[in-house]
């Protein structure tokens, strides 16, 4: 797992918006860095100086509790001052727009702002009107990045590769940013990916993802070296695509019967929060082979190292 | 070795005979400062200090037959003037995988110029434990330092104006072992410029002088 020679130079853009966008050496220019944030993770003193007087505005539009959570630590692990922002209680709520709220914000000068928000493409807009760095803690159904690049840390460590893996990404493909980071992250690394899922949640013109499809998530599956689970979104309306929960697992669950189709050893994630017995039965997701507390653990020093690469230095020629 | 960019080899100051020479004197100055081996752990930092801080061992083990714990230190989260630099620099791995705990840390660097360095590689050490005690080892000592820091263990002291650079390679990460002297291109130029008369060589050395570059040297030559 040593740094490869092109990250050397690797020049990345202002922000992080989509995986779509990013090369092959700046994904390993991340991975590599995330693997020395990993070494601070344990250590008894979990902080370095790195972004002293530094500030990052945290702006969550919409719900998240791993991922808020995971880029605050990692903020306060690089010494950088943090401001959280939710929806709720902001205003948000009495009708300012999300440019208005992020000029005003810029007025208190952060060097970067860590954005969620329900609307695909909002990091974009803001990224082409502010001079700080943005970075995509996912947007609507598009992109989450720092999701897939986290993903791809855990694979790494685990397997010691991304090239010529074989990942099962299933279930509610439809509503989810993660699935589409996912497999544009680790097509372009060489991982050989399927997603799999119920016709209606499967999105139109899907083949475009670059990944094989099938229906049936025992053909995914099926000597795969990743079965990486995705959360069902009710709250997308993701509940409309099949009849009931009990229906949806019996079909598309991950039981151990359906893991066994897996490479012996084959590891199990799953991007949080889950719904046990609808996407994933329990038995699965705590067991031996489960990464879904690593891909948690891998959040911290990911984000750790999306800060440091964006703000650590001044970005001036 | 090919050397930096826009400089000229001025004065060759060790030769791979003389760097092992020192390298065995100051292992052995080591031992007898320390008054021993217990506790002594030699830490270097990346990325010349690490084959320093490996042939210190070395050569303590073949004298002493103890092996002393050798680590790993990669300071660029801890540097002083990463806000100054236009694209953060590549990180490598810190490795100091015995407790420096209540240990005798001699950290171990090629060449000790500003000191800033050396402060960096302290607040790291620092944030594994409390050790007992830090000391330095340096290859070569060239002075202009701008923090009150000192090195107890030198394998060559020199003094260096602001435009010169000490190189110094290893085996291990260069191919050979040598320690240079550089000067930079611009500054030979004006200095050995066609003169008509003695006084306007002086004149013309005085212009140099004054002309100093005041750009800091490549990190991998200690700024």
């Amino acid at each position: 797992m040593s740094a490869s020679k092109p990250a050397a130079t690797t020049k990345l853009g202002k922000d992080l918006l989509d995986i779509d966008s990013l090369t092959k050496d700046e994904i390993q220019l991340y991975l590599d860095t995330a693997e020395s944030m990993w070494e601070i993770n344990k250590r008894s003193i979990k902080k370095v100086p790195t972004l002293r007087g530094k500030l990052v505005a945290n702006l969550f539009f919409e719900s998240s509790t791993r991922t808020r959570f995971s880029f605050e630590i990692a903020e306060r692990r690089l010494s950088a001052d943090s401001i959280s922002f939710t929806a709720a209680g902001s205003s948000v709520s009495k009708g300012e727009t999300l440019l208005d709220t992020a000029k005003n914000l810029m007025a208190m000068a952060p060097d970067a702002i860590v954005i969620r928000h329900q609307r695909s493409g909002a990091p974009h807009m803001l990224a082409r009107e502010l001079p700080c760095a943005i970075v995509n803690a996912g947007d609507g159904a598009h992109e989450h990045p720092t999701q897939a690049l986290l993903d791809a840390f855990t694979i790494r460590r685990r397997k010691g590769r991304l090239a010529g893996l074989r990942v099962a990404i299933c279930g509610d493909v439809l509503h989810s940013r993660v699935a589409r980071s996912n497999v544009s992250l680790l097509t372009k690394m060489g991982a050989d990916v399927t997603l799999s899922g119920p016709r209606t949640l499967m999105p139109v013109g899907v083949e475009q993802y670059g990944a094989r499809c099938v229906n049936r998530i025992e053909a995914a599956v099926e000597d795969a070296d990743v079965v990486m689970m995705l959360r069902v979104q009710k709250e997308r309306g993701g509940g409309l695509g099949y009849p009931n929960d009990r229906e949806f697992f019996e079909l598309f669950g991950l039981t151990p019967e359906r893991r066994r189709l897996a490479r012996r050893d084959a590891i199990v994630m799953h991007p949080g929060p889950m719904n046990r017995g609808v996407e994933i039965d329990s038995s699965v997701a705590d067991g031996p082979d489960s990464a879904i507390l690593d891909q948690v653990e891998a959040g911290v020093a990911i984000r750790m190292a999306v800060l440091y690469l964006l703000i650590g230095s001044s970005g001036e020629e | 070795m090919a050397h930096a960019a826009g400089t000229y080899r001025k004065l060759r100051l060790m030769d791979p005979t003389a760097m092992t020479r020192a390298i065995s004197r100051l292992a052995r100055e080591i031992v007898e400062t320390e008054g021993g081996t217990e506790n002594l752990a030699l830490v270097g930092i990346r990325t010349r200090g690490v084959p320093l801080a490996q042939r210190l061992a070395e050569e303590i083990n073949r004298h002493e037959k103890v092996r002393v714990p050798v680590g790993v230190l990669d300071i660029t989260l801890y540097r002083d003037d990463l806000t100054t630099i236009s694209h953060s620099p590549v990180l490598k791995r810190t490795e100091l995988s015995f407790g420096v705990q209540d240990r005798n840390i001699i950290l171990c660097d090629d060449v000790l110029f500003t000191g800033r360095t050396v402060r960096a590689a302290i607040d790291a050490v620092l944030d594994f434990g409390r050790p007992r005690r830090i000391r330095l080892c340096v290859m070569v000592d060239r002075g202009r330092r701008e923090l009150p820091i000192e090195s107890q263990f030198v394998g060559k002291k020199i003094s260096t104006s602001a435009s010169e650079i000490v190189s110094v390679t290893f085996r291990e990460t260069d191919g050979e072992d040598d320690v240079w002297l550089l000067d930079r291109d611009e500054v030979k130029k004006t200095r050995t410029a066609p003169a008509t008369s003695t006084r306007s060589v002086k004149k013309a050395s005085k212009k140099a002088a004054a002309r100093k570059p005041t750009a800091p040297p490549r990190a991998s030559k200690k700024a």
